[in-house]
């Protein structure tokens, strides 16, 4: 906010209603993905599927983020900060409606998992999704404030997502080389901990964008790099590819 | 309970309180009406009053009484010589003609008082009359023709009414053997109430029945066609450049007041002025056109200029403002657009003080162009004379015959004034703009 | 990516007219301060700011238009291709000729048509006789796209047009006279959005030939046709640059609340 509000009064309250629906789906996708994760702990198929059913309300509120935009965007003609909050709520609503899609996909792979038994590796995923849920936590913070400090803190703690989950993929390869039989589920866990990664990502994503919203400029650090999964082959395998860097 | 305060507060459709006031609203807005309107009807009244007055009592100057007596052009009383030289035909005695022709006509008048009377039923004009008819057509001597003789100035008043038979003699200018004469005459079917073409085309005269208002139309159309040439570039020059150049200070303001105060100066003090500067000074010839327009036309400036600053003000700016946006100097500016624009609205403003000038006598008066002056001014240096000068003249002679004479003139004068009015209306009408 | 964008096309803009530290009085009343701004050949730039704020001011300057303003004076300088115009050698005539101007409300003069155009380019002596007249009357409605409209009807006078066609005649006016510069004082602020859109097309248009400067209330029309934007307010320029960035992201608080509408 700028200090004093719009002439157009009922600007500025258009302009907040839409904010708060940033925030409340922020909380929701947050919420799922703690669901999520503890469903994983618990072996919960129940919550997992009451996950994956929640997964609609933060559709819902996508949409209605997107009809406000579009109104906004018609009827205010937003320039400078309002339009930059505006555009950035549209892309922020997207990116958040793919967490509680990554959610829902950690879910679903829950209840698969349920099926086999138990394996022990489990265990980094929660790490992993603190982590993230935390990083939700604070950029929904930073995003609520205007905070960039706040929001270039969650953008560079990202290649600390991407290291756990580096160690954890080649954890789960050795595992796997180990007891053939686990494939399936540890191929489950890697998919799990590839998402809770990208929802990672998107929080960078989300944080570049309310950089942008608030300063109206890019970060100005080059992006944080730590995911080397799609370059990282075993230690048996002869050769080291360096190419496609796809991420 | 706040409810009712608030609904005592608005006001209710049909509410006894509302519809009173309504009813005061509309009782108010009629009296006004009503006022205005009577107003009007008060200046209306005493317009026709004028109007009437003048046009009952004037419109009988424009005819006038004639005789139809047979003359006889006798060669001998003419032309003895029979040279038709003009200079004799011109200082031939006519009079004896008419005396003749009067003598024949009434043979019974025979004492030398009752033909004093008789030759006085016929205007002195007359003998003009007869001269002008044979200076135009000489074949008419030796002949005899009747001829249709102007009435003396009495004769005419008997005529149109204006002296009563039935009032005793001794208070009537009119006798009662002239009346007899009169009667003899009217019998026989000879006399006669002709368009008065003498009443436009001649000059002042001492006798009413052939004093004319030609001399003072041409005088007038002299004076402000002076004051015209004079008054209106001053004026134009002064309002473009007070309006359009000079600097806006303590100078130009103390000017603008003045010429506003000129405005209201009295008539009389510019004919003072004009008799100081162009008579006394400049040694100007005096009663001529050139000193009446010059006099006119400081009379009038202010005015022109009023007016003319007021028309070039309402050329709206933008104008200005497109002129010397394209690269157009001040000047150019000024003459290319907002004098051009500005031009109905002086021409109005002209017209309307060149009315004011052609109604002014009172510098006139200082001027001497109050003379008795019978010939038609041929030019601005001539003595002349002008129609309200003319009116005010007549209306001081002690002739009855110039009561409906004054009143003539003052119709004329009027009939100039509304037509330069309406012309000054149609200028503003055609040219009207909308910007 | 901005910094990027920024610094080569800095040195391949050329500016035409250079206004430094400008500041005008009317009487004692200041109406602009120390404004500074390089306007580029064949670009478009607006002027923006709150009424009252100096814009129409500094517009005024660039065809010294403020002085037929009494009382008014004007400091700093400005040059036009590196001529002061406000030298005493300069004649602003002249300077008029080369920086033509179109007003806010369309004020064609109660003339044909044709002696619309054809009144500057008389004025001047562009044409050497009538045929070189009649051409560049052809040539400068042409331009300002009203000849479809009118070519039948030239001798009918100009204030019957719409106020679309007037605004349109009133800017075929000013080209008639063969400046480098066009001045435009709101020009579509007495005009409906139709022939709003039209005029702004046209300016468009002119922009290939022509360096407009274009005062406006309008931040959208600012935002759609312009490539610099200046920003005025209190008779100060408080931000200039490419509109793009002033819009999206402008730099200064009040540049941001005049153009968000948070102003007051």
């Amino acid at each position: 906010m700028n200090g004093t509000g719009h002439i157009v009064r009922s600007f500025d309250e258009d302009l907040q209603e839409m904010r708060n629906a940033i925030i409340e789906m922020g909380g929701l996708a947050e919420s799922q993905l703690e669901a999520a994760v503890r469903a994983l702990m618990d072996r919960n198929s129940d919550l997992a599927q009451s996950t994956i059913e929640a997964d609609v309300a933060v559709d819902d509120l996508e949409q209605a983020i997107d009809n406000m935009a579009v109104k906004l965007l018609a009827l205010r003609n937003p320039v400078a900060d309002d339009l930059r909050l505006v555009i950035s709520a549209l892309k922020i609503a997207s990116l958040l409606e793919r967490v509680a899609d990554y959610s829902a996909n950690i879910a679903k792979r829950v209840i698969a998992l349920n099926l086999a038994p138990a394996i022990r590796p489990v265990s980094a995923i929660p790490r992993m999704g603190e982590m993230v849920r935390h990083m939700i936590d604070d950029i929904l913070t930073a995003y609520a404030q205007e905070d960039v400090e706040l929001a270039y803190d969650v953008w560079r703690r990202d290649r600390d997502v991407d290291q756990l989950y580096n160690s954890m993929f080649r954890e789960l390869l050795t595992y796997m080389m180990e007891d053939p039989r686990s494939i399936t589920s540890c191929t489950h866990l890697i998919f799990m901990a590839k998402n809770i990664e990208r929802v990672g990502d998107h929080m960078t994503n989300i944080a570049e964008i309310i950089i942008y919203q608030i300063t109206g400029q890019a970060p100005s650090e080059a992006r944080p790099k730590g995911d080397k999964t799609s370059v990282t082959m075993i230690e048996t395998d002869i050769s080291r590819s360096t190419q496609g860097n796809d991420n | 309970m706040t409810d009712t305060t608030e609904t005592k507060h608005k006001a209710g459709w049909g509410s006894k309180e509302t519809m009173s006031k309504l009813a005061k609203r509309h009782r108010s807005e009629k009296a006004f009406r009503m006022i205005g309107l009577g107003a009007i009807l008060i200046a209306l009244c005493m317009l026709a009053t004028l109007l009437v007055s003048i046009a009952s009592k004037g419109f009988t100057a424009f005819v006038q009484t004639r005789f139809d007596i047979e003359i006889t052009f006798s060669q001998d009383v003419i032309d003895p010589n029979n040279t038709r030289d003009l200079e004799v035909l011109r200082s031939a005695s006519y009079g004896s003609l008419v005396r003749d022709a009067l003598r024949k006509e009434f043979p019974e008048v025979k004492s030398r008082r009752d033909l004093r009377s008789l030759f006085g039923i016929v205007s002195k004009g007359s003998v003009k009359q007869l001269r002008q008819l044979v200076m135009e057509d000489p074949g008419l001597i030796g002949q005899t023709k009747v001829i249709s003789l102007i009435a003396s100035d009495d004769m005419d008043m008997f005529n149109k009414g204006y002296i009563d038979r039935n009032v005793v003699e001794a208070d009537r200018r009119v006798k009662d053997k002239e009346v007899a004469w009169f009667d003899q005459l009217d019998n026989k079917g000879a006399v006669e109430l002709v368009f008065n073409t003498g009443f436009f085309t001649s000059g002042d005269s001492g006798e009413p029945e052939i004093a004319g208002i030609w001399g003072a139309v041409v005088g007038s159309f002299y004076t402000l066609l002076i004051t015209f040439v004079i008054a209106f570039p001053i004026g134009v020059m002064t309002a473009i450049y007070l309006e359009e150049f000079a600097p806006q200070n303590k100078f130009t303001d103390i000017i603008e007041v003045n010429i506003n105060n000129l405005a209201a100066v009295p008539s009389i003090v510019f004919g003072l002025l004009g008799l100081a500067l162009f008579l006394n000074v400049a040694h100007l010839p005096r009663s001529a056109p050139l000193v009446g327009g010059l006099t006119l036309a400081l009379m009038t400036l202010p005015t022109i200029i009023i007016a003319a600053r007021a028309a070039i003000r309402a050329i709206p700016d933008s104008i200005r403002q497109a002129a010397l946006g394209l690269g157009a100097s001040p000047q150019q500016t000024a003459f290319h657009h907002v004098l051009p624009l500005s031009m109905p609205g002086i021409l109005t403003g002209t017209i309307i003080g060149l009315s004011q000038a052609l109604g002014e006598t009172a510098p006139l008066l200082m001027i001497g162009m109050v003379a008795f002056i019978v010939d038609i001014p041929g030019g601005v240096t001539d003595p002349a004379t002008v129609l309200p000068v003319q009116v005010f003249l007549w209306a001081d002679s002690p002739e009855r015959a110039f009561v409906e004479k004054t009143s003539g003139a003052i119709l004329v004068l009027l009939g100039f004034l509304v037509f330069m009015n309406a012309l000054a209306v149609m200028l503003r009408k055609k040219f009207e703009r909308r910007w | 990516m901005l910094a990027e964008v920024q610094t080569p096309e800095t040195t391949k803009e050329n500016a035409i007219i250079k206004a430094s530290d400008v500041s005008v009085f009317y009487n004692d009343k200041q109406a602009l301060n120390g404004v500074s701004l390089d306007i580029i050949e064949n670009q478009i730039t607006s002027l923006i700011g709150p009424s009252g704020c100096g814009k129409s001011t500094f517009l005024r300057c660039l065809n010294r238009m403020n002085d037929t303003v009494p009382g008014g004076r004007v400091e700093g300088k400005i040059t036009l291709d590196g001529h002061d115009i406000y030298a005493s050698s300069v004649d602003e005539v002249l300077l008029r000729a080369r920086v033509g101007m179109v007003f806010q409300k369309p004020n064609p003069f109660p003339k044909s048509i044709y002696d619309n155009v054809a009144y500057g380019p008389r004025i001047h002596g562009l044409a050497k006789n009538k045929d070189d007249l009649d051409d560049i009357v052809l040539t400068s409605l042409e331009k300002a796209g009203l000849l479809k409209e009118v070519r039948d009807r030239l001798n009918a006078t100009g204030t019957g047009l719409s106020g679309g066609q007037q605004q349109r005649l009133c800017i075929a006016r000013a080209l008639a006279v063969q400046p480098d510069i066009i001045l435009m004082d709101e020009p579509c602020s007495a005009l409906d959005p139709i022939a709003t859109a039209k005029v702004e097309e046209l300016i468009e248009e002119l922009r290939e030939n022509y360096t407009i400067i274009i005062v406006t209330h309008s931040m959208q029309q600012a935002a759609r046709i312009s490539q610099k934007t200046a920003f005025f307010h209190l008779g100060e320029i408080v931000e200039v640059g490419d509109t793009e960035q002033l819009f999206t992201s402008p730099s200064d608080e009040r540049t941001q609340g005049y153009i968000t509408g948070r102003f007051g």
